[in-house]
C-alpha cells in the first residue's frame, strides 16, 4: 500500500462490519499499535447477547476496548463497540449517544447511522472502513462521508468472506483503498 | 445525495417550535434528534427547507406529525425480560409492604410496558393496590396507549419475552383478539392513569414507590438528564425504585450520591 494514498491524519476511525466481519476485527484490533492517537468506533451486526464481544476484544487489543456508553466523550487510543439492539451516534462535541429507534435496513446499530454521524461530527476527519457483510448497510453513509471529504477504505469484495456489503459501497463510490483484511490495522496504524 | 436539513436551519425549526407551541427540544441530543429531522423531511417529501419550516409554523395539525415522528415511539411488552424478572424478584416483594403502591412510566410511549407492569402486579397479587401513571410528550401515543388496543403480529414475541421474564400464566389470557388486534383485559384499565406530561419542561406531579424512564433520557443532553433525575429524585418516596433502560445510568449524573443500584438490572433506590 502506498502510504501517500491516505493523507489525512483522522481525527476518528468508523468500522463497519456485518456477517463474516468478526474475524477480520479480531485481527485488526490485535494489530493495533497502542499509541494510536484518535479513538476507534466500531459497529458490528450482532445478536443482543452478553456483551463477550468486548471482554473477546480487549483480550486481544493493545489500546482499551469499551462498549459504547450514552454521552460519554470519545477518547483517543480507544476503541469503541456500538452495544447490540441501539444506534451509535457521534454528538459534535465528540460525545456519543445510542438511539433505540427503528431499525435502519434491518439493522441496529446501522452502519449508515454511525458513520452519517461520524462525519456530521468530524468533517473530514473521518476514515471509515467498510468490511463484510450481507446487506447493505455502510454504503449511504460512505457517500455521507465522501460529501464531507472523509477518507474511505472498502474491504476487497474477493477476500471478503460474504461481499455483499463491500460490492454495495463499491458500486456507489471509489474508495480511497481497497484492502483485504490483513493488511487493514496497517492501514490505520501508518498515521503514526 | 439526499437534502439534509443543516444545523442552523435545526436551530430556526427549533426556535419556531418553542416560540409558537411552546416545546423546547433545545436540550435534545442533537445528532439523533437532527436524524428524526432529517427523516421526517424525506419521508414527508419538502422539496426545500423553507417549505418544512412553513408548514411546521402554519399548520397546527402538522405540528401533531412532527411531535409523532421526532420522538421515538419503539417498544415491546417484557422488553428486555431479564429486566421484568428483576422487578418480580428484587422489586415487587418489597413494594408489596406498602399500603398503596404508585408507579410512574414517565415516556410510555405506546404503553406496552404499562401492560407488562399491570401484568407483573397482578401475578404478584398487588395491582388491586396499586396505581400505574402513565405519561408521554406525545399526546397521540398516549391515546392509543390508553385504548388498551395493541397489534396482533407482536404477541407471539411479547408472549415469549413474557415466559422469559419469569410469567407462567398463559400470555393470551391477558388479552382477547379479533381483526389483527388485541385488546387487554379491561380490569387493567382501572389502576391505570394516562396523561401527557413533558419531562424537559413540567414540574413532579405525585410520589411514587416506582418511577419507569427506559430509553427515554438517551435522547437527552446531559444537562437535560441532570434535570430529569432531579424531578425523578423529587418524585420518589424515600426508598422508592428508580428503573432505567439498559444502557442508560445514575452514574453521570449529581442525583447519583442520593440512589444506590439495587440489582445487575439498571435499577437504583433512593437512599436518602
Amino acid at each position: 500500500m502506498a502510504k501517500s494514498d491516505l493523507s489525512n491524519i483522522p481525527g476518528c476511525v468508523v468500522i463497519g462490519g456485518s456477517a463474516g466481519s468478526l474475524k477480520v476485527i479480531l485481527s485488526l484490533v490485535t494489530a493495533l499499535d497502542a499509541r494510536l492517537p484518535f479513538p476507534v468506533v466500531i459497529v458490528l451486526h450482532r445478536k443482543n447477547d452478553a456483551s463477550s464481544l468486548e471482554h473477546l476484544l480487549n483480550d486481544r487489543c493493545p489500546l482499551r476496548v469499551k462498549e459504547a456508553e450514552d454521552k460519554e466523550d470519545l477518547a483517543p487510543g480507544t476503541v469503541y463497540l456500538a452495544p447490540p439492539d441501539y444506534h451509535l451516534l457521534i454528538e459534535s462535541d465528540h460525545s456519543l449517544s445510542l438511539d433505540a429507534s427503528e431499525k435502519v435496513l434491518w439493522s441496529r446499530p446501522s452502519i449508515d447511522v454511525t458513520f452519517q454521524s461520524a462525519a456530521e461530527a468530524f468533517g473530514h476527519h473521518v476514515l471509515a472502513i467498510l468490511l463484510s457483510g450481507a446487506n447493505n448497510d455502510g454504503a449511504s453513509g460512505l457517500e455521507y462521508i465522501r460529501h464531507h471529504g472523509g477518507q474511505i477504505i472498502v474491504q476487497d469484495p474477493d477476500n471478503a468472506e460474504i461481499p455483499v456489503m463491500p460490492r454495495a459501497a463499491l458500486a456507489r463510490l471509489r474508495p480511497d483503498l481497497l484492502l483485504p483484511d490483513y493488511a487493514m490495522a496497517a492501514a490505520i496504524n501508518h498515521f503514526l | 445525495m439526499t437534502l439534509f436539513v443543516t444545523d442552523e436551519e435545526m436551530a430556526l425549526l427549533l426556535y419556531d417550535i418553542q416560540d409558537l407551541y411552546g416545546y423546547d427540544f433545545n436540550a435534545y441530543a442533537k445528532a439523533s434528534l437532527k436524524r428524526r429531522i432529517n427523516r421526517l423531511f424525506a419521508l414527508d417529501r419538502f422539496p426545500s427547507f423553507a417549505e418544512f419550516r412553513f408548514r411546521l409554523r402554519t399548520d397546527t395539525a402538522y405540528f401533531g406529525r412532527f411531535i409523532e415522528q421526532i420522538t421515538v415511539n419503539v417498544t415491546e411488552m417484557f422488553r428486555d425480560p431479564a429486566f421484568y424478572l428483576a422487578l418480580r424478584k428484587e422489586v415487587l416483594p418489597l413494594l408489596a409492604t406498602y399500603p398503596f403502591i404508585r408507579v410512574w412510566h414517565a415516556g410510555c410511549s405506546t404503553g406496552e410496558e404499562v401492560y407488562s407492569m399491570a401484568i407483573l402486579l397482578r401475578e404478584a397479587n398487588l395491582l388491586h393496590k396499586s396505581i400505574l401513571y402513565a405519561t408521554d410528550i406525545n399526546p397521540q401515543v398516549v391515546q392509543q396507549a390508553a385504548s388498551g388496543v395493541f397489534s396482533m403480529q407482536h404477541m407471539k414475541q411479547y408472549s415469549e419475552n413474557y415466559i422469559l421474564s419469569g410469567g407462567r400464566h398463559d400470555f393470551s389470557s391477558y388479552y382477547t383478539a379479533g381483526n389483527n388486534k388485541v385488546l387487554f383485559d379491561v380490569s387493567f384499565k382501572k389502576h391505570m392513569v394516562f396523561s401527557t406530561h413533558n419531562l424537559a419542561a413540567e414540574s413532579s406531579f405525585n410520589e411514587f414507590q416506582l418511577i419507569v424512564c427506559r430509553n427515554v433520557l438517551i435522547y437527552f443532553e446531559k444537562e437535560l438528564q441532570a434535570r430529569v433525575f432531579d424531578l425523578f429524585d423529587t418524585s420518589l418516596e424515600r426508598l422508592g425504585f428508580l428503573a432505567l433502560g439498559s444502557k442508560e445510568s445514575l452514574r453521570l449524573s449529581p442525583a447519583n450520591a442520593k440512589f444506590r443500584q439495587v440489582s445487575e438490572q439498571k435499577i437504583w433506590r433512593k437512599v436518602i
